[in-house]
Protein backbone atom coordinates (compact mmCIF):
# COMPACT_ATOMS: atom_id res chain seq x y z
CA UNK A 1 0.00 0.00 0.00
CA UNK A 2 1.28 3.67 -0.63
CA UNK A 3 1.62 6.20 1.97
CA UNK A 4 -1.06 7.99 0.55
CA UNK A 5 -3.77 5.21 0.79
CA UNK A 6 -2.42 5.27 3.98
CA UNK A 7 -3.31 8.44 4.53
CA UNK A 8 -7.01 8.58 2.75
CA UNK A 9 -7.88 5.37 4.82
CA UNK A 10 -6.59 7.21 8.05
CA UNK A 11 -8.76 10.44 7.50
CA UNK A 12 -12.00 8.67 6.34
CA UNK A 13 -11.75 6.38 9.13
CA UNK A 14 -11.28 9.11 12.01
CA UNK A 15 -14.71 10.86 10.83
CA UNK A 16 -12.92 14.51 11.00
CA UNK A 17 -11.38 16.95 8.73
CA UNK A 18 -7.94 17.49 9.83
CA UNK A 19 -7.61 20.92 7.38
CA UNK A 20 -10.13 22.95 9.74
CA UNK A 21 -7.46 23.11 11.75
CA UNK A 22 -6.34 26.39 13.10
CA UNK A 23 -3.24 25.33 15.20
CA UNK A 24 -4.54 27.29 18.45
CA UNK A 25 -3.29 24.10 20.62
CA UNK A 26 -6.25 24.03 22.97
CA UNK A 27 -6.66 20.57 22.66
CA UNK A 28 -2.90 19.68 23.66
CA UNK A 29 -3.99 22.58 26.54
CA UNK A 30 -6.67 20.60 27.90
CA UNK A 31 -4.94 16.57 27.30
CA UNK A 32 -4.31 14.99 30.68
CA UNK A 33 -1.84 12.54 28.97
CA UNK A 34 0.27 15.45 27.26
CA UNK A 35 3.50 14.59 29.57
CA UNK A 36 3.01 11.37 28.32
CA UNK A 37 1.63 11.94 24.09
CA UNK A 38 5.64 12.17 22.72
CA UNK A 39 3.24 13.99 19.83
CA UNK A 40 0.67 16.15 21.17
CA UNK A 41 -2.46 16.10 20.25
CA UNK A 42 -2.32 19.50 18.17
CA UNK A 43 0.93 18.07 16.51
CA UNK A 44 -0.70 15.19 15.86
CA UNK A 45 -4.13 16.58 13.80
CA UNK A 46 -1.64 18.57 11.91
CA UNK A 47 0.97 15.73 10.86
CA UNK A 48 -1.84 13.86 9.45
CA UNK A 49 -3.22 16.72 7.48
CA UNK A 50 0.64 17.12 6.06
CA UNK A 51 0.54 13.13 5.34
CA UNK A 52 3.51 12.24 7.63
CA UNK A 53 1.69 9.17 9.30
CA UNK A 54 4.84 7.27 9.91
CA UNK A 55 5.96 9.24 12.77
CA UNK A 56 2.40 8.84 14.03
CA UNK A 57 2.14 4.95 13.72
CA UNK A 58 5.55 4.67 15.35
CA UNK A 59 4.47 7.27 17.94
CA UNK A 60 3.98 6.72 21.45
CA UNK A 61 0.70 8.69 21.60
CA UNK A 62 -1.65 6.54 19.70
CA UNK A 63 -1.23 4.32 22.96
CA UNK A 64 -1.19 6.74 25.75
CA UNK A 65 -4.33 8.46 24.85
CA UNK A 66 -6.90 8.11 27.32
CA UNK A 67 -10.21 8.73 24.85
CA UNK A 68 -11.62 11.01 27.56
CA UNK A 69 -13.29 13.57 24.88
CA UNK A 70 -11.70 16.45 26.18
CA UNK A 71 -9.35 17.27 23.54
CA UNK A 72 -12.73 17.03 21.08
CA UNK A 73 -14.43 19.53 23.69
CA UNK A 74 -12.39 21.96 23.49
CA UNK A 75 -11.95 22.29 19.97
CA UNK A 76 -13.05 25.49 18.35
CA UNK A 77 -13.26 24.68 14.88
CA UNK A 78 -15.16 20.60 15.26
CA UNK A 79 -11.69 18.61 14.87
CA UNK A 80 -11.55 15.21 17.02
CA UNK A 81 -8.11 14.91 17.65
CA UNK A 82 -8.96 11.48 19.75
CA UNK A 83 -10.87 10.13 16.67
CA UNK A 84 -7.68 10.43 14.62
CA UNK A 85 -5.31 8.98 17.31
CA UNK A 86 -7.57 6.34 17.37
CA UNK A 87 -7.61 6.09 13.66
CA UNK A 88 -3.78 5.87 13.65
CA UNK A 89 -3.96 2.98 16.36
CA UNK A 90 -6.58 0.89 14.29
CA UNK A 91 -4.67 0.59 11.13
CA UNK A 92 -1.20 0.00 13.19
CA UNK A 93 -3.08 -2.86 15.61
CA UNK A 94 -4.83 -4.19 12.67
CA UNK A 95 -1.76 -4.95 11.04
CA UNK A 96 -0.56 -8.48 11.92
CA UNK A 97 1.27 -8.86 14.84
CA UNK A 98 1.06 -5.80 15.82
CA UNK A 99 -1.34 -6.00 18.67
CA UNK A 100 -0.39 -3.71 21.89
CA UNK A 101 -1.13 -6.16 24.41
CA UNK A 102 -0.11 -9.83 24.20
CA UNK A 103 -2.11 -12.45 26.06
CA UNK A 104 0.81 -13.64 28.17
CA UNK A 105 1.31 -9.99 30.22
CA UNK A 106 -2.03 -10.10 31.23
CA UNK A 107 -1.48 -12.94 34.26
CA UNK A 108 1.19 -11.32 36.22
CA UNK A 109 -0.17 -8.06 36.39
CA UNK A 110 -3.84 -8.99 37.12
CA UNK A 111 -4.95 -8.21 40.87
CA UNK A 112 -7.98 -9.67 42.76
CA UNK A 113 -9.98 -5.73 42.33
CA UNK A 114 -8.89 -5.63 38.41
CA UNK A 115 -12.76 -4.94 36.85
CA UNK A 116 -13.71 -6.78 33.50
CA UNK A 117 -14.20 -3.53 32.15
CA UNK A 118 -10.70 -2.70 32.30
CA UNK A 119 -9.92 -6.07 30.70
CA UNK A 120 -12.28 -5.95 28.07
CA UNK A 121 -11.67 -1.76 26.99
CA UNK A 122 -7.66 -2.26 27.00
CA UNK A 123 -8.42 -5.47 24.56
CA UNK A 124 -10.28 -3.46 22.54
CA UNK A 125 -8.25 -0.55 22.24
CA UNK A 126 -4.93 -2.00 21.97
CA UNK A 127 -5.49 -5.51 20.00
CA UNK A 128 -7.39 -6.44 16.63
CA UNK B 1 -43.94 1.09 40.24
CA UNK B 2 -42.79 2.03 37.22
CA UNK B 3 -40.96 -0.46 34.90
CA UNK B 4 -38.05 0.17 33.41
CA UNK B 5 -35.62 -2.15 30.72
CA UNK B 6 -32.25 -1.98 32.38
CA UNK B 7 -28.49 -3.32 30.92
CA UNK B 8 -26.52 -4.17 33.42
CA UNK B 9 -23.45 -4.91 31.82
CA UNK B 10 -20.42 -7.39 32.58
CA UNK B 11 -18.85 -5.85 34.98
CA UNK B 12 -21.74 -4.95 37.48
CA UNK B 13 -22.40 -8.89 37.01
CA UNK B 14 -18.96 -9.42 38.62
CA UNK B 15 -16.43 -7.30 40.13
CA UNK B 16 -19.17 -4.33 40.78
CA UNK B 17 -22.00 -6.16 42.06
CA UNK B 18 -21.98 -3.71 44.84
CA UNK B 19 -22.89 -1.02 41.88
CA UNK B 20 -26.05 -3.51 40.61
CA UNK B 21 -27.20 -4.92 43.57
CA UNK B 22 -27.66 -1.54 45.36
CA UNK B 23 -28.85 0.03 42.80
CA UNK B 24 -31.73 -2.39 41.91
CA UNK B 25 -32.90 -2.27 45.99
CA UNK B 26 -32.68 1.62 46.03
CA UNK B 27 -34.38 1.90 43.10
CA UNK B 28 -37.22 -0.57 44.35
CA UNK B 29 -37.55 1.74 47.37
CA UNK B 30 -38.09 4.64 45.46
CA UNK B 31 -41.09 2.83 43.30
CA UNK B 32 -39.09 2.02 40.05
CA UNK B 33 -38.64 -1.77 38.96
CA UNK B 34 -35.05 -2.21 37.00
CA UNK B 35 -36.17 -4.93 34.32
CA UNK B 36 -32.92 -6.85 33.05
CA UNK B 37 -32.97 -7.19 29.24
CA UNK B 38 -32.62 -10.71 27.96
CA UNK B 39 -29.92 -11.97 26.09
CA UNK B 40 -27.51 -8.74 26.72
CA UNK B 41 -24.04 -8.95 25.46
CA UNK B 42 -21.20 -6.97 26.67
CA UNK B 43 -20.62 -3.93 25.19
CA UNK B 44 -17.32 -3.54 24.64
CA UNK B 45 -16.53 -1.22 27.40
CA UNK B 46 -15.27 1.57 24.81
CA UNK B 47 -16.81 3.25 22.13
CA UNK B 48 -15.26 2.83 18.70
CA UNK B 49 -14.72 5.95 16.92
CA UNK B 50 -13.57 4.49 13.75
CA UNK B 51 -16.14 4.88 11.37
CA UNK B 52 -15.97 1.31 9.66
CA UNK B 53 -16.74 -0.22 13.09
CA UNK B 54 -19.43 -2.06 12.81
CA UNK B 55 -19.05 -5.43 14.69
CA UNK B 56 -18.20 -3.90 17.58
CA UNK B 57 -21.20 -1.60 17.72
CA UNK B 58 -23.73 -4.59 17.36
CA UNK B 59 -24.58 -5.46 20.79
CA UNK B 60 -25.07 -2.53 21.88
CA UNK B 61 -27.73 -1.78 18.89
CA UNK B 62 -29.18 -5.14 19.89
CA UNK B 63 -30.14 -4.27 23.52
CA UNK B 64 -31.31 -0.83 22.21
CA UNK B 65 -33.64 -2.42 19.70
CA UNK B 66 -34.91 -4.76 22.61
CA UNK B 67 -35.64 -2.21 24.74
CA UNK B 68 -37.33 -0.31 22.23
CA UNK B 69 -39.56 -3.37 22.23
CA UNK B 70 -39.71 -3.15 25.98
CA UNK B 71 -41.29 0.46 26.99
CA UNK B 72 -39.15 2.49 25.06
CA UNK B 73 -36.23 3.62 27.30
CA UNK B 74 -32.83 1.65 28.31
CA UNK B 75 -31.47 1.99 31.81
CA UNK B 76 -27.39 2.44 32.44
CA UNK B 77 -26.09 2.20 34.99
CA UNK B 78 -21.89 1.75 34.88
CA UNK B 79 -20.96 4.90 33.08
CA UNK B 80 -18.89 3.23 29.96
CA UNK B 81 -21.83 0.83 29.14
CA UNK B 82 -23.82 4.09 29.39
CA UNK B 83 -21.14 5.93 26.71
CA UNK B 84 -20.56 2.82 24.54
CA UNK B 85 -25.09 2.50 24.59
CA UNK B 86 -25.69 6.21 24.14
CA UNK B 87 -23.06 6.97 21.75
CA UNK B 88 -23.57 3.89 19.09
CA UNK B 89 -27.77 5.07 19.81
CA UNK B 90 -26.60 8.32 18.13
CA UNK B 91 -24.96 6.65 15.08
CA UNK B 92 -28.05 4.97 14.79
CA UNK B 93 -30.06 7.90 14.45
CA UNK B 94 -27.63 10.35 12.80
CA UNK B 95 -25.18 8.02 10.53
CA UNK B 96 -26.58 6.69 7.02
CA UNK B 97 -23.29 4.63 6.82
CA UNK B 98 -23.37 2.87 10.16
CA UNK B 99 -27.63 2.46 10.47
CA UNK B 100 -27.32 1.20 6.99
CA UNK B 101 -24.88 -1.48 7.71
CA UNK B 102 -25.73 -2.40 11.30
CA UNK B 103 -28.96 -3.09 10.00
CA UNK B 104 -28.37 -5.16 7.05
CA UNK B 105 -26.24 -7.44 9.22
CA UNK B 106 -28.82 -7.54 11.94
CA UNK B 107 -31.88 -8.03 10.10
CA UNK B 108 -34.40 -7.45 12.61
CA UNK B 109 -38.10 -7.25 11.95
CA UNK B 110 -38.02 -3.67 11.57
CA UNK B 111 -34.86 -1.77 11.26
CA UNK B 112 -33.72 0.16 14.21
CA UNK B 113 -33.38 3.68 14.11
CA UNK B 114 -32.07 5.11 17.35
CA UNK B 115 -35.98 4.81 18.72
CA UNK B 116 -35.09 4.03 22.19
CA UNK B 117 -34.01 6.78 25.26
CA UNK B 118 -30.82 5.79 26.89
CA UNK B 119 -30.81 6.90 30.76
CA UNK B 120 -28.46 6.17 32.79
CA UNK B 121 -29.88 5.85 36.26
CA UNK B 122 -28.82 8.95 37.95
CA UNK B 123 -30.94 10.95 35.19
CA UNK B 124 -33.10 8.82 36.23
CA UNK B 125 -33.37 9.34 39.77
CA UNK B 126 -33.59 12.93 38.86
CA UNK B 127 -36.35 12.91 36.45
CA UNK B 128 -38.35 9.70 36.97
CA UNK B 129 -38.12 9.88 40.56
CA UNK B 130 -37.55 13.07 41.64
CA UNK B 131 -34.58 14.74 43.81
CA UNK B 132 -37.35 16.04 46.18
CA UNK B 133 -38.57 12.65 46.62
CA UNK B 134 -35.71 11.15 47.11
CA UNK B 135 -34.94 13.64 50.16
CA UNK B 136 -38.23 12.51 51.26
CA UNK B 137 -37.40 9.57 51.40
CA UNK B 138 -34.03 9.35 53.48
CA UNK B 139 -34.26 7.89 56.53
CA UNK B 140 -30.61 8.67 57.61
CA UNK B 141 -28.95 11.60 56.35
CA UNK B 142 -25.27 11.60 55.60
CA UNK B 143 -23.77 14.40 57.14
CA UNK B 144 -20.59 13.69 55.66
CA UNK B 145 -18.36 15.75 52.73
CA UNK B 146 -18.41 14.39 49.80
CA UNK B 147 -17.02 14.81 46.56
CA UNK B 148 -18.75 13.40 43.18
CA UNK B 149 -16.67 12.03 40.96
CA UNK B 150 -17.87 12.41 37.41
CA UNK B 151 -14.48 11.17 35.26
CA UNK B 152 -15.06 11.25 31.53
CA UNK B 153 -17.37 8.39 30.50
CA UNK B 154 -20.68 10.61 31.69
CA UNK B 155 -20.03 13.91 30.52
CA UNK B 156 -17.95 13.45 26.88
CA UNK B 157 -18.62 14.41 24.24
CA UNK B 158 -21.10 16.28 25.59
CA UNK B 159 -22.99 17.18 21.82
CA UNK B 160 -24.03 13.76 22.39
CA UNK B 161 -23.49 12.65 26.59
CA UNK B 162 -26.10 15.37 27.31
CA UNK B 163 -25.74 14.40 30.44
CA UNK B 164 -24.79 17.69 31.83
CA UNK B 165 -22.78 21.21 31.48
CA UNK B 166 -19.33 19.00 30.63
CA UNK B 167 -17.13 21.97 32.36
CA UNK B 168 -18.95 22.29 35.83
CA UNK B 169 -21.75 19.73 36.16
CA UNK B 170 -24.13 19.84 39.37
CA UNK B 171 -26.14 16.06 39.07
CA UNK B 172 -24.08 14.58 41.35
CA UNK B 173 -23.99 17.10 43.64
CA UNK B 174 -27.73 17.36 43.73
CA UNK B 175 -27.63 13.95 44.83
CA UNK B 176 -25.44 14.50 47.50
CA UNK B 177 -27.65 17.25 49.01
CA UNK B 178 -30.86 14.92 47.93
CA UNK B 179 -29.42 12.05 50.70
CA UNK B 180 -27.97 15.15 53.15
CA UNK B 181 -24.32 15.06 52.37
CA UNK B 182 -22.82 18.44 51.61
CA UNK B 183 -21.06 18.25 48.02
CA UNK B 184 -17.72 19.14 47.87
CA UNK B 185 -16.48 20.88 44.29
CA UNK B 186 -12.71 20.37 43.53
CA UNK B 187 -11.19 21.02 39.98
CA UNK B 188 -10.27 17.46 38.92
CA UNK B 189 -13.98 15.79 39.52
CA UNK B 190 -14.40 15.75 35.77
CA UNK B 191 -10.80 14.84 34.87
CA UNK B 192 -10.25 11.52 33.24
CA UNK B 193 -8.76 8.68 35.81
CA UNK B 194 -6.35 7.36 33.38
CA UNK B 195 -8.75 4.87 32.21
CA UNK B 196 -7.58 1.46 30.20
CA UNK B 197 -4.08 2.86 29.90
CA UNK B 198 -3.42 0.67 33.51
CA UNK B 199 -2.79 -2.15 31.29
CA UNK B 200 -0.09 -0.43 28.95
CA UNK B 201 1.49 2.02 30.90
CA UNK B 202 0.63 1.82 34.67
CA UNK B 203 2.19 5.20 35.74
CA UNK B 204 -0.42 7.43 33.98
CA UNK B 205 -3.18 6.40 35.88
CA UNK B 206 -1.20 6.52 38.91
CA UNK B 207 -0.43 10.07 38.48
CA UNK B 208 -4.01 11.12 37.47
CA UNK B 209 -5.60 8.61 39.91
CA UNK B 210 -3.55 10.76 42.79
CA UNK B 211 -4.41 14.25 41.48
CA UNK B 212 -8.08 13.43 41.85
CA UNK B 213 -8.06 12.39 44.97
CA UNK B 214 -5.14 14.87 46.01
CA UNK B 215 -7.65 17.81 44.83
CA UNK B 216 -10.49 16.33 46.03
CA UNK B 217 -8.63 16.08 49.57
CA UNK B 218 -7.63 19.07 49.78
CA UNK B 219 -11.16 20.97 49.31
CA UNK B 220 -12.36 19.17 52.35
CA UNK B 221 -13.81 15.88 50.83
CA UNK B 222 -13.94 12.53 53.13
CA UNK B 223 -14.93 10.40 50.37
CA UNK B 224 -15.15 10.55 46.72
CA UNK B 225 -18.16 8.60 44.66
CA UNK B 226 -18.20 7.04 41.49
CA UNK B 227 -20.78 5.51 39.23
CA UNK B 228 -17.82 3.57 37.08
CA UNK B 229 -16.11 0.49 37.91
CA UNK B 230 -12.96 1.58 36.33
CA UNK B 231 -12.71 4.70 38.14
CA UNK B 232 -13.42 3.17 41.28
CA UNK B 233 -10.10 0.32 40.82
CA UNK B 234 -7.98 2.84 39.18
CA UNK B 235 -8.70 5.21 42.55
CA UNK B 236 -8.37 2.83 45.08
CA UNK B 237 -6.01 0.74 43.63
CA UNK B 238 -3.94 3.90 42.97
CA UNK B 239 -4.93 6.26 45.41
CA UNK B 240 -2.68 5.08 48.34
CA UNK B 241 -5.44 5.43 50.45
CA UNK B 242 -5.74 8.99 50.07
CA UNK B 243 -10.26 9.37 49.99
CA UNK B 244 -12.09 6.09 50.36
CA UNK B 245 -14.01 5.73 46.94
CA UNK B 246 -17.98 3.89 46.75
CA UNK B 247 -19.96 3.96 44.51
CA UNK B 248 -22.98 6.59 44.68
CA UNK B 249 -25.55 3.71 45.00
CA UNK B 250 -23.67 2.32 47.97
CA UNK B 251 -24.30 6.08 49.72
CA UNK B 252 -27.89 6.14 48.46
CA UNK B 253 -28.54 2.51 49.90
CA UNK B 254 -27.41 4.10 53.11
CA UNK B 255 -29.42 6.86 53.38
CA UNK B 256 -32.15 5.09 52.71
CA UNK B 257 -31.62 2.19 55.04
CA UNK B 258 -32.15 0.11 52.69
CA UNK B 259 -30.79 -3.54 53.19
CA UNK B 260 -28.40 -5.20 51.43
S1 LIG C 1 -8.69 11.93 24.10
FE1 LIG C 1 -6.51 11.50 24.11
S2 LIG C 1 -5.61 13.20 23.04
FE2 LIG C 1 -7.66 13.83 23.57
S3 LIG C 1 -7.40 14.90 25.48
FE3 LIG C 1 -7.90 12.78 26.01
S4 LIG C 1 -5.94 11.79 26.25
FE4 LIG C 1 -5.56 13.72 25.19
S1 LIG D 1 -8.11 22.49 19.31
FE1 LIG D 1 -8.82 21.96 17.26
S2 LIG D 1 -8.19 23.68 15.99
FE2 LIG D 1 -7.05 23.85 17.91
S3 LIG D 1 -5.12 22.76 17.48
FE3 LIG D 1 -6.52 21.27 18.37
S4 LIG D 1 -7.48 20.32 16.62
FE4 LIG D 1 -6.57 22.19 15.87
S1 LIG E 1 -18.83 -1.38 29.91
FE1 LIG E 1 -18.35 -2.88 31.05
S2 LIG E 1 -19.42 -3.41 32.25
FE2 LIG E 1 -20.28 -2.24 30.80
S3 LIG E 1 -20.81 -4.17 29.60
FE3 LIG E 1 -19.53 -3.13 28.87
S4 LIG E 1 -17.66 -4.01 29.41
FE4 LIG E 1 -19.03 -4.73 30.47
S1 LIG F 1 -12.60 8.54 34.49
FE1 LIG F 1 -11.64 6.89 34.02
S2 LIG F 1 -12.73 5.05 34.14
FE2 LIG F 1 -13.85 6.65 34.66
S3 LIG F 1 -14.94 7.46 33.19
FE3 LIG F 1 -12.96 8.30 32.60
S4 LIG F 1 -11.83 6.78 31.97
FE4 LIG F 1 -13.59 5.98 32.78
Amino acid sequence: MTNKEYVEIINRVSGTDVQKCMKCGKCSGRCPAFKDMDIKPHQFVSLLAKGKIEVLMESKAIWNCLSCMACVERCPRGVAPAAVVEAVRDTVTRMQGNNGIKAEEIPPIVDELIPQQLLVSAYRKYNK
Amino acid sequence: MVKISYYPGCTLKTKAKDLDVTARLCAKALGVEMDEIENWQCCGAVYPMGTDEIATKLSAVRALDYAKHNGGKLLTLCSACHNVIKRTNEDMKKNDDIRFRANNYLQLDEPYGGETEVLHYLEMLKTVVGFDKIKQAVVKPLNRKIGAYYGCLLLRPSGVMAFDNPENPTIIEDFIRAIGGTPVVYPFRNECCGAYVSLKNGNLPKEKSRKVLTSAKEKGAEEVITACPLCLYNLQVNGDNILPVKYFTELLAEALGVQV
